[in-house]
């Protein structure tokens, strides 16, 4: 399958005017973005999610690199890339004194869309906003704000949608509104990239999860493939008296030694049809190594997160 | 082109001073009639002769004053509607969806700019008819007075959407009109001819492209001018193309708008 969007080399450097000291936001990064796919890039507070898809989207011009999006590129051929695109950023931007309706059918006319009314209509009930159509923007709470902008985006039915923190400052049905309407979207054939700093917002919804922080790409996986690694649990061994080496005969465990020769640690899959862990406890005993206690811990994807991030330091 | 978003940017500029009509129209009137209150009927009585025009026809100082308080409210209101129009989306953040729209920087411009443009034009006609409530009115050529009207309109909302861009607060936003345009309107023959001036002064006023605009646009009404038409209108060009470098050159580099 052709990559909807294709990131080489992309970085971005900001040089403040009349100010010494530059800042590099986005180390290189290469990235593919698979067409269809709800893609979450998940990383702490500053560090680069909105710097790259503002690059992508045309707010932000990269230092390095470059960006296709279905084959254009976003410099040379700006126009067919952001006739795909529809952007949702992070803070509530809107025009206060218009109407919603005016906003939204002003959004699909800057995208040279012709009019559709019977369009604006649909995303503006699918959002929950069609009783609102006549009210002006300032009247309306945070969430609806944020509902609005996400019509804005949808008004001249974008291909690719870039949702930069969606949920910040949300409450939980919102929330739940606002991942019911991604899975929806997806479903119609849109791409979606939505960055967070929630891991379980990146756990309920993303195909594929992309970690990023201090400006560098350090993971992308399936969340399959990392829910597979969350379903591993470790088996922690405290043992009687130290241990130098792990004895032949417990070799196929894979066992490592911890705390100094004190403790067994022991990596297993809870999903897998047998657990050895009868056989595991068997085979010590035959050896001749005892344990005053064991402790199993699962790893989340919150800890594979921080020890990525803290890897980094 | 994208004909669909300039319509739409123009229209939902438009929308924007509609919203507020009475006031965007009310104040520029009730001050054009103050200055003829103030400049025509109690400084004017005191000129007592005429100024002549073509043919020997004369006109009073009233109706001299017309084209170039026109003027005055052309180039204030145009710089004024085109900074605010493109500096209130930078200050809002509402700009996101603009650079990241399928727009091309000449769209943007002709959206914003014409918008503008439009509003001061129509401002200009209200206070043309206005005054020909205090004064008799003629227009001796009546294309060439349009032809002025939009290229002013044009070229000072073009310098109007530098100034918005160049801000990036509102005090910067009121500092050119209030420092250079209200000046050099005052000193650009709108309430005199130039040649009323000691000879110094005339050599010194021709400094001032203000000068030529009004000249022009006056000479259009009654055939009077402090410098030639074709000097007029050749300077009016010379300010059109500057501030339309300026403008490509801002998009460019991405001067204000993109990091």
């Amino acid at each position: 399958m052709q990559p909807i969007i294709s990131i080489q080399g992309i970085s971005k450097t900001y040089r403040p005017r009349g100010k010494v000291g530059a800042f590099q936001a986005l180390k290189p990064i290469d990235l593919e973005i698979q067409n269809g796919e709800i893609f979450a890039l998940l990383g702490p507070n500053g560090a680069g999610k909105t710097t790259l898809i503002s690059i992508i989207c045309g707010l932000v011009n990269a230092t390095t690199g470059t960006v296709t999006v279905a084959g254009h590129d976003i410099v040379r051929d700006y126009r067919a890339v952001r006739r795909l695109i529809g952007l949702v950023p992070q803070e509530l931007h809107t025009d206060a004194f218009e109407t919603v309706w005016k906003t939204a059918t002003h959004s699909r006319g800057l995208w040279g869309m012709p009019r559709n009314d019977a369009h604006i209509e649909k995303v503006l009930r699918d959002l929950t906003l069609w009783e609102k159509k006549d009210n002006r923007v300032m009247m309306l709470s945070g969430g609806m704000k944020r509902r609005l902008m996400i019509a804005k985006a949808l008004a001249h039915e974008p291909k690719v949608l870039f949702l930069d923190e969606p949920t910040a400052g949300v409450d939980v049905e919102l929330r739940q509104d606002m991942w019911n309407l991604v899975r929806s979207l997806r479903a119609g054939g849109v791409t979606v990239i939505l960055t967070t700093h929630y891991i379980q917002e990146a756990e309920q919804m993303a195909d594929r999860i992309g970690v990023i922080n201090k400006g560098s790409l350090i993971l992308v996986e399936n969340k399959a493939a990392l829910m597979h690694k969350l379903g591993r649990k470790q088996l922690n061994l405290r043992l009687h008296q130290k241990i130098e080496t792990v004895p032949g005969s417990l070799a196929p465990y894979k066992l490592a030694i911890a705390a100094d020769g004190m403790e067994l640690v022991y990596v297993y899959d809870t999903e897998a049809e047998h657990s050895d862990i009868t056989m595991l406890l068997q085979d010590l005993a035959t050896a001749g190594i005892g344990f005053k206690d064991l402790v199993t811990k699962q790893s989340s994807l919150e800890e594979i997160f921080v020890g990525l991030v803290r890897e980094q330091k | 082109m994208n004909f669909i978003a300039i319509q739409s940017i123009y229209k939902f500029e438009m929308s924007r001073w509609f919203r507020t009509v009475g006031q965007s129209i009310l104040s520029p009137v009730i001050s054009t009639s103050l200055y003829f209150v103030v400049f025509g009927a109690a400084i004017g009585s005191r000129f007592g002769e005429s100024i002549g025009g073509d043919g020997g026809s004369t006109v009073s100082y009233g109706s001299f004053i017309v084209p170039g308080l026109i003027m005055l409210m052309l180039l204030t209101q145009s710089t004024a509607n085109a900074s605010f129009g493109i500096y209130f989306p930078k200050f809002t953040g509402t700009i996101y969806e603009i650079m990241s729209a399928p727009v091309s920087y000449l769209e943007i411009v002709a959206g914003y700019v014409g918008a503008a443009a439009t509003k001061s034009i129509l401002l200009g006609l209200i206070i043309l008819v206005t005054a020909n409530l205090f004064v008799p009115v003629h227009i001796v050529h009546p294309v060439w007075m349009i032809l002025f009207l939009l290229l002013t309109a044009g070229t000072f909302s073009l310098l109007g959407f530098i100034i918005g861009i160049w801000a990036d607060g509102f005090e910067k936003l009121q500092l050119v009109p209030m420092l250079i345009i209200t000046p050099l309107t005052f000193l650009g023959g709108t309430f005199y001819a130039i040649e009323m001036l000691p000879p110094v002064w005339q050599k010194l006023a021709l400094l001032n492209p203000v000068v030529y605009l009004v000249s022009g646009f006056r000479w259009s009404f009654y055939g009077i001018s402090d410098v030639s038409i074709g000097l007029s209108l050749g300077m009016t060009l010379v300010f059109l193309g500057a501030c339309l470098v300026i403008v490509a050159r801002i998009f460019q580099t991405g001067y204000r708008l993109k990091q």
